[in-house]
């Protein structure tokens, strides 16, 4: 049995599984970049990477290869140190999260009581690296960048941790393995479909990508904090970003969807638990590729209202539902109905708040004085 | 140990940084440059920069004879060739008194609306690229315009820089198929619009991006000379094509699309319109042209107009485009002007950014639809 410790010594045996962790991280990033590209490529009624390999599968190797061995630039003007880590700031966290990471019942690293606080609270560090990043390269696109990360990520980290307690509080555990043991016969989904939403959206704006890709837009910042990186460190932020994504999905498949177990039921063998988590967690990574082909990008402030003044407030009302149902005892299809209506007016809200914005829109007075002077 | 406390005498110090955007800059379009001075995500100054690209355009064809120079139009507005030579050779025309016969008219009418819409179709992608779609609108304006593309380089056997409009008439005929091939390219393109609509025109964020953004008041946008859809998005009605018809132009059934705001928007929806009255223009010609003579009966082999002067405008797919000549009764004209419609266009850019937030001014830059070739020449 794979739980069972592999060699006798418990430090060796999570060093081992880390170490064998480590090894696939890259190779499964590889795979990643090009299902990515030729999802990509296929929406743009292109090819994709056809040339290196059958169907260019070995797109990804060449790509490692070249960055590899790329020349490491550094800005002469850069702090140095800062400028250096920062990349591992990034992806040592986020690396860090994978260890209390089940991937099924029995293939993980170690399990944790407190494994969804630990995820969250790591997966939340890397935003040092951005920051570090945005202030180290003594760029300017950079700077902005990594200011916009630096406000993104910290306001969009308080809805995707409001989700998740949300789940945390059905589930009244924050064990991982044990919310996915309460999903046998019913995901989570199906009690807090408004938690999922408000989790697949701060997601998106976690990992920076479209419509929340604004710290590294490429047509503005330019990419952002990594405009200044080259070869292995700039392979590095995007393995922390694939990484994320991967984090993101497995977590989603996890504690929404019923990980391993949904629709199964309890005792599915090591293969289908593998099939079942292989098929949600493509079922998002295949989503976030989706979003990216076809939205564009908000605006900041767009992106900070949206944040405060829909996000936030439906995520504290999905607890408050929470709290109704687990308090008073009322059955569990009430907090169905209750997360669906709140799930449909937010939607509503969204829709008119896009459909009606810019009808009130007006430059600043002072600017408008400013323009006044300049004609 | 006791830590000092000290109230702040004034609010914490800031200064506004300069941010260089260009010439290498993925949404500038070309070698344009701008110095944004930005207070945060604000811009409070924009200083632009041009002339990267200078060429001597319009001092060239004072050296050279009268149909030589056409290239030279080519290569001014680079996405709507036909329109800028259509324009060129109009004025050398009415320098020298000539009438083309009707069948070049037709063809010259269909190539450069043709034009318009390959034009507009680039703006459709490029500005869904500065919005921030991962090239998706690109890769669908660009299918469309690619099949026009190819229909062009079976006419003139070039891809860009075409140089088949002559005076007094065309280079060649067009091949024997065009009409049929033409009319299954309008067909590709009308498919295509639809496409293009769903994916921006009725897109949430791009309404929420667009609308509003640096709306421009008819007074004003008179007053800085904009022309062509920047113009017609404020509600001026005003398309060269309709105010003052050269060419065929008087033998179509056309609407003008008007904005209502002047905002990004509206820009983008009178280019999309445009294009269907585009394609519209283009089956009237197509159910209309007949066969006949493609060029003047006894164009001498060098072109000597009677001094004078002439100024040729058209409603190019960015504006007014217009040329200016001296003729001194030689081979060579003695003086040659152009009027460039991104070049004054782009000229309001800075008025029209100041306030707004960086990702904004991206918008609003793309929202000009600026050729370099044309502002620098």
């Amino acid at each position: 049995m794979i739980l069972g410790l592999i060699v006798d010594n418990v430090v060796l045996d999570a060093l081992i599984r880390l170490g064998v962790i480590m090894l696939l991280v890259p190779v499964y990033m590889v795979i990643i970049t090009w299902a990515e590209r030729k999802v990509i490529g296929r929406l743009h009624m292109r090819l994709g990477p056809m040339r290196v390999g059958p169907y260019g599968l070995l797109q990804g190797l060449a790509d490692t290869i070249k960055l590899m061995t790329k020349e490491d630039l550094r800005p002469t003007t850069a702090d140095r140190w800062v400028f250096e880590l920062a990349p591992f700031a990034i992806v040592v966290p986020i690396i860090m999260a994978l260890v209390a990471l089940p991937f099924t019942a029995d293939i993980l690293i170690r399990n944790l009581t407190l494994g969804l606080f630990y995820i969250v609270a790591l997966q939340g560090l890397s935003i040092v690296g951005f920051v570090m990043a945005g202030f180290g390269s003594d760029n300017k696109y950079a700077l902005i960048g990594g200011v916009r990360a630096a406000a993104q990520l910290i306001s969009y980290e308080v809805p995707f941790i409001l989700s998740i307690l949300a789940v945390a509080m059905v589930a009244s555990t924050l064990d991982i393995s044990a919310i996915v043991g309460l999903q046998g016969s019913t995901p989570l989904i199906a009690y807090l479909p408004l938690a999922f939403v408000i989790f697949v959206i701060a997601g998106l704006a976690e990992l920076y990508r479209q419509p929340f890709d604004i710290p590294v837009a490429e047509s503005e910042v330019v990419g952002g904090p990594f405009v200044e990186y080259s070869g292995i460190r700039w392979s590095m932020f995007q393995l922390g970003e694939f990484v994320s994504m991967v984090l993101i999905s497995i977590l989603g498949s996890l504690i929404f969807l019923g990980g391993w177990q949904w629709p199964l039921g309890g005792d599915v063998p090591v293969v289908g638990q593998m099939a079942l988590m292989a098929v949600k967690t493509t079922g998002f990574i295949l989503f976030f590729m989706l979003m990216r082909a076809s939205l564009p990008r908000l605006r900041v402030d767009q992106l900070m209202a949206y944040c405060w003044q829909l996000l936030l407030p439906f995520a504290f009302l999905q607890i408050i539902i929470n709290g109704l149902v687990l308090a008073y005892d009322w059955p569990n299809w009430t907090m169905t109905v209750m997360s669906l209506a709140a799930l449909g007016a937010l939607l509503y809200l969204t829709n008119r708040a896009a459909r009606q914005s810019g009808v009130t829109y007006q430059p600043s007075t002072a600017s408008a004085q400013r323009v006044g002077s300049v004609l | 140990m006791a830590i000092e406390h000290s109230a702040p005498e004034h609010e914490l110090e800031t200064i506004d940084i300069n941010v260089n955007v260009g010439p290498q800059h993925p949404a500038t379009h070309g070698v344009f440059r701008m110095i944004l001075t930005v207070d945060g995500e604000v811009v409070t100054d924009l200083d632009p920069v041009i002339g990267y690209m200078h060429r001597g355009n319009e001092k060239l064809p004072e050296n050279c004879d009268y149909r030589q120079a056409i290239g030279y139009h080519d290569r001014t507005d680079y996405l709507a060739q036909f329109n800028t030579e259509h324009c060129y050779v109009e004025a050398v025309e009415r320098l020298a008194g000539l009438t083309p016969p009707d069948r070049a008219e037709y063809i010259r009418v269909i190539l450069a609306e043709f034009n318009r819409i390959t034009s507009h179709l680039m703006f459709l992608g490029a500005f869904g690229t500065d919005v921030g779609v991962f090239g998706t609108s690109f890769m669908y304006a660009f299918r469309d315009r690619e099949t026009i593309q190819d229909l062009f380089e079976e006419v003139t056997g070039e891809r860009m820089m075409f140089n088949y409009f002559r005076p007094g008439g065309v280079a060649w005929d067009l091949p024997d198929d065009f009409n049929e091939r033409a009319r299954d390219v309008l067909d590709q393109v009308k498919r295509g619009l639809h496409d293009i609509d769903g994916l921006m025109l009725d897109n949430e964020i791009f309404l929420a991006r667009c609308r509003g953004v640096s709306p421009v008041s008819q007074e004003d946008a008179i007053n800085w000379s904009l022309s062509g859809p920047l113009l017609r998005a404020t509600g001026v009605d005003h398309d060269i094509r309709r105010a003052e018809p050269y060419s065929i132009y008087d033998r179509f059934e056309f609407d003008v699309p008007l904005g209502e705001h002047g905002d990004v928007f509206d820009r983008m929806v009178v280019r999309f319109k445009e294009v269907q009255q585009s394609v519209r223009i283009i089956e009237q010609a197509l159910d209309q042209i007949q066969d006949g003579p493609i060029m003047v009966e006894g164009m001498k082999r060098i072109l000597r107009p009677p001094a004078g002067e002439v100024y040729m405008r058209v409603e190019s797919p960015r504006g007014e485009y217009g040329v200016y000549i001296v003729a001194n009764g030689s081979d060579k004209p003695y003086r040659h002007k152009v009027r460039a419609a991104s070049f004054s266009n782009l000229s309001a850019l800075r008025a029209m950014s100041i306030g707004h937030y960086v990702a904004d001014v991206i918008l609003i830059l793309g929202s000009i639809d600026i050729v370099l070739g044309e502002v620098d020449r």
